[in-house]
């Protein structure tokens, strides 16, 4: 029988939603100490240099500063990653990329500093810079890390079955290369961290910080201290997603490292250009696809060829383009694959996570050219995705059976083509042909009649992009998470995860996670403040498994409480094991709807007869496995399926692309906070329209244009129309009461749904993001011309 | 140093400043008014929207000199103690917040909108907050809250 839910699914008002309606949430620029300094950064205008010598003599006596911080004052690890140690915390020899830090100067006014900044004079010599990823590999090519003798990041290769054989048998073969941009995370709120040195208790640092454990770690190591006297407290986070982590975990570094030589809590704060400049992005990745099938359209053969570029670090270039390796297909079963996924390192500034993570750029190849062969065999993108289309017992690129979770590809599919009527709107936009197409320009204008009228310049598309995503880590490392869990006797609650709240809404997820075991409303619990100090590390708030781990966690945690007052009430009340005792609404009940007790008395009741009301919940995924040479083998534990129908209009006269409508169809196995969950999809699509059709850092050797807001572009309220989420749940095994992923797999598929749409609207393909204005009406993008004015060259 | 005497969160004020700061750096650095956030200091993003003489402004691009004589209102000044205004009460219970550093500056864009316009269209719900960057929430559910706020208000 399936018991009602109280809580779960309902519209649940945030736990820390009064706090920041009304501003009185802190943020980490919020925090203010008794002798606090601030500290601010020393670059040099170049993309890659040898620095010969740095002279601060004009500083040294300088009322202002009241410290200079340089590489000889780290006292541990002077390079840092989160993968491999290749990122310096200040550069002393050169520097690789335009956000590199010399130094730092500390002072109490910022303004000061960085007035004083200026009077430092660094000596360096400029070095050729490498630009281009594809020449990264190129045997003369410049080494960007010369101890590491190679410019390769990372090499996933995949083998399944016999690529030959698979195009031999295929009756067409359709190869082509897309493109995908640097785009920014654009959190709203800038990166800032305050560290207070404790003295003998070590450092804690508070901060805009995604992952603390990740943080702790790296601080740990800088300023050789054990993890034990690191304490690291999550402020409010203003946005991450994902890009809070590496520039955080520095920039703490840097925080503790001033503030343990100065003895005093110096705060970092960045403007938003020190924070374009110098944080990581999304790869920008080149796709090759060569793929074979035959005329009933079903694939035979997919040789996929994908070149990353890592930028000046390492970063998480290899967990990000481990996660395209694995999905590059897309979510079709193919008999034979061949992948190579390689991620390089360039003078650019470096990549790493951000929400999609190596998914949005083959989402865009993949289900582009899946199109292309709809297109070809005279079929609807319905129908290809379906012949193909992943279903329970498929066996996927890297050799896994789809078992053990809801295959729900079909479904989302046809739910979302159902819904939107696609395939005769499809049909419709592509048979339809604007005014405009059909004009011959070549002809003079007689009379009114001929002018065209500003409508007719609209043209309507529609597109969808469908995918599978591995939930959590998979085969990256160690998944599992804690929570901790303490009822009072009055039976107020204290709840800690050890995951992160983003914005995304974690916390009152868990709240409502142990609202509903309990029996009890939400506002009966209050969560902690994020604290390493009093939660076991629990991995990093990434790879959207915050409610598959982190609720796993918070559930076992309130089980087991849940199960001692059971087990108190069975003596009690003198019950046999197998009476079902319901907790509800307050109460405590038999299943004869008999009450035994309210929830209150039944807490004080436990903590007179001396039963432990506090423990730590621990959730651990089922095991998978990986053969990095071969990219075969059980890659994540269970799937989630998703399908976003984009609709659009087209101006012809100026590229401009309006979104119309988008419809989300995704599968989270169970909605635990539905507010949060809309709001996943909200944001997620509204991100992945930017990336569509707007956003891009371009770079000039290495440094990009757009520092501030007023270039880099993301959606504004008045450039996204409609979107309409819809959810198809289902019964999963894993997670809390079945619940997986949301936060990514609403981003992943917004950009490629897009330009199927654009395609189906001018009957012409896209193969480079963004689809801006010049790449809709010119299939290019412009760039300013590398010749300055008055220049000779 | 100027002396400076205006109307903050309904409260005449003076307070002794440099001329040349800003309005975002007053009310944060002398006031402690933190729920006033800086996100570019460019007058792009909104994050530092504050109300000046009803009016939502950028409080990163007035200097602290012009506001002298005015009336500023800050998202302190919105909330009556612990008492959410209704605009505040739609927004949590429409999901409007994620991670909330833009919230303050869109109440505060709403709260402009709806004094001058008690029945705004989605489209003029738009232009209102046309001028406030949210990267997380897609718009949607603030747009749902600023509506919903505009019924109640009128109901009354």
């Amino acid at each position: 029988m399936k018991k009602e839910f109280s809580v779960v699914g309902k519209p649940i008002i945030r736990e820390d939603g009064f706090d920041k309606i009304t501003g009185r949430a802190k943020f980490a620029d919020d925090y203010k100490f008794d002798g606090m300094l601030h500290a601010v950064m020393l670059r040099i205008p170049e993309t890659h240099a040898k620095i010969n010598s740095i002279n601060y003599s004009e500083v040294e006596n300088d009322q202002a500063v009241n410290s200079i911080i340089t590489f000889a004052d780290i006292p541990g690890a002077k390079k840092v990653g989160m993968i491999k140690n290749d990122q310096p915390i200040f550069c002393d020899e050169v520097i690789v990329t335009p956000g590199d830090v010399l130094a730092m100067l500390v002072g109490e006014d910022v303004a000061r500093l960085r007035l004083a900044l200026s009077k430092i004079k660094v000596k360096y010599t400029p070095l050729q810079t490498l630009t281009d990823p594809r020449k990264s590999l190129e045997p003369d090519a410049i080494l960007i890390h010369p101890e590491l003798g190679s410019n390769l990041i990372i090499h996933h290769p995949l083998r399944k079955g016999n690529i030959e054989k698979g195009f031999a048998e295929s009756d067409h073969i359709l190869e082509q290369t897309y493109t995908t941009q640097l785009i920014e995370h654009a959190y709203i709120e800038p990166e800032a961290v305050i560290a207070i040195p404790l003295g003998q208790n070590g450092i804690k640092i508070i901060g805009s910080i995604q992952n603390p454990f990740s943080a702790r770690r790296i601080i740990a190591a800088v300023v050789n201290l054990p993890l034990d006297k690191v304490q690291v407290i999550q402020a409010q986070l203003g946005g991450s997603f994902g890009g809070k982590d590496d520039t955080m975990c520095i920039l703490s570094a840097r925080a503790a490292v001033a503030a343990i030589k100065v003895n005093r809590p110096v705060k970092i704060r960045y403007t938003r250009e020190e924070s374009i400049l110098e944080s990581y992005k999304r790869h920008p990745y080149i796709l090759n696809y060569k793929v074979g099938f035959k005329n009933n359209g079903k694939i035979k053969a997919m040789k996929i060829d994908i070149l990353a570029d890592g930028g000046a670090y390492c970063s998480m270039s290899p967990f990000v383009t481990w996660r395209s390796v694995v999905q590059a297909t897309g979510p079709y079963e193919i008999e034979n694959v061949h992948t190579d996924v390689r991620a390089v390192y360039t003078n650019n500034p470096y990549t790493g996570a951000m929400r999609g993570f190596g998914s949005p750029q083959p989402i865009f190849a993949n289900e582009s050219l899946m199109d292309e062969i709809a297109l070809q065999l005279g079929i609807d993108p319905v129908e290809v995705r379906k012949i193909n289309g992943l279903k329970a017992g498929s066996i996927t690129a890297t050799g896994q059976k789809l078992q053990n979770h809801d295959v729900n590809l079909l479904t989302v599919l046809d739910t979302a083509a159902k819904e939107t009527d696609f395939q005769n709107k499809w049909k419709k936009y592509k048979k339809d042909k604007s005014i405009i197409q059909k004009y011959d320009f070549t002809k003079p204008v007689f009379n009114d009649s001929q002018f065209i009228e500003p409508d007719q310049l609209i043209k309507k598309g529609i597109g969808l992009a469908a995918s599978y995503r591995g939930c959590s880590l998979g085969a990256e490392g160690i998944d599992a998470a804690a929570c901790y869990l303490s009822i009072q006797n009055d039976g107020s609650v204290y709840l800690l995860s050890g995951l992160a709240e983003n914005g995304q809404g974690l916390r009152t997820t868990f709240s409502i996670i142990v609202a509903e075991e309990l029996g009890i409303t939400t506002d009966n619990i209050f969560y902690l403040e994020t604290d390493t100090s009093r939660v076991p590390d629990s991995g990093p708030t990434v790879a959207s498994r915050a409610t598959l781990m982190g609720g796993g966690a918070v559930k076992n945690a309130a089980e087991i409480l849940r199960g001692r007052l059971e087990e108190l009430i069975r003596a009690e009340w003198k019950l046999k094991n197998s009476d079902e005792i319901i907790f509800h609404d307050n109460k405590i009940l038999t299943t004869d709807n008999r009450q035994l007790t309210t929830y209150k008395d039944l807490c004080k009741l436990a903590t007179n007869r001396g039963v432990n009301l506090a423990t730590i919940g621990w959730y651990k995924s089922p095991n998978v496995d990986w053969n990095e040479h071969t990219g075969q083998g059980d890659a994540y534990f269970t799937y989630v399926y998703g399908c976003q129908v984009a609709e659009v209009s087209v101006n012809l006269g100026t590229g401009e692309v309006y979104l119309d409508k988008i419809t989300a169809v995704h599968d989270p196995g169970t909605v635990i906070n539905k507010l949060g969950a809309e709001g996943q999809i909200y944001g997620g699509v509204t991100q992945g329209a930017g990336y569509g059709i707007l956003e891009e850092a371009t770079t000039e050797n290495g440094l990009i244009r757009e520092l501030n807001f007023d270039q880099y572009l993301i959606l504004t309220a008045k450039d996204i129309g409609e979107i309409k989420p819809i959810f198809v749940e289902g019964k999963e095994i894993y997670g809390p009461w079945g619940a997986k992923s949301l936060g990514e797999p609403t981003l992943e598929l917004t950009a490629a749904a897009i330009s199927n749409a654009v395609s189906n609207a001018l009957g012409k393909r896209f193969f480079s993001l963004p689809l801006n204005l010049e790449e809709v009406l010119l299939g290019k993008k412009l760039r300013p011309v590398e010749v300055k004015r008055g220049s000779l060259q | 140093m100027i002396n400076l005497k205006f109307i903050l969160n309904g409260k005449e004020v003076t307070v002794e400043t440099e001329p040349s700061i800003r309005l975002l750096d007053l009310l944060r650095d002398k006031f402690n008014l933190t729920g006033t956030k800086e996100g570019c200091g460019v007058g792009e993003c909104g994050a530092c929207t504050v109300l000046m003489n009803g009016k939502a402004v950028n409080s990163c691009l007035i200097l602290a000199a012009q506001i002298e004589g005015n009336e500023i209102v800050t998202i302190e000044g919105i909330t009556n103690g612990n008492e959410l205004h209704p605009i505040q009460k739609k927004f949590l219970k429409y999901g409007a917040v994620q991670c909330g550093f833009c919230s303050p500056a869109m109440v505060l864009s709403a709260f402009a909108l709806l004094k001058e316009n008690p029945n705004p269209t989605e489209e003029e719900i738009k232009d209102a907050i046309a001028g406030n960057l949210c990267r997380c929430t897609g718009y949607k559910q603030i747009i749902e809250a600023i509506n919903e706020s505009a019924k109640e208000l009128t109901s009354h």
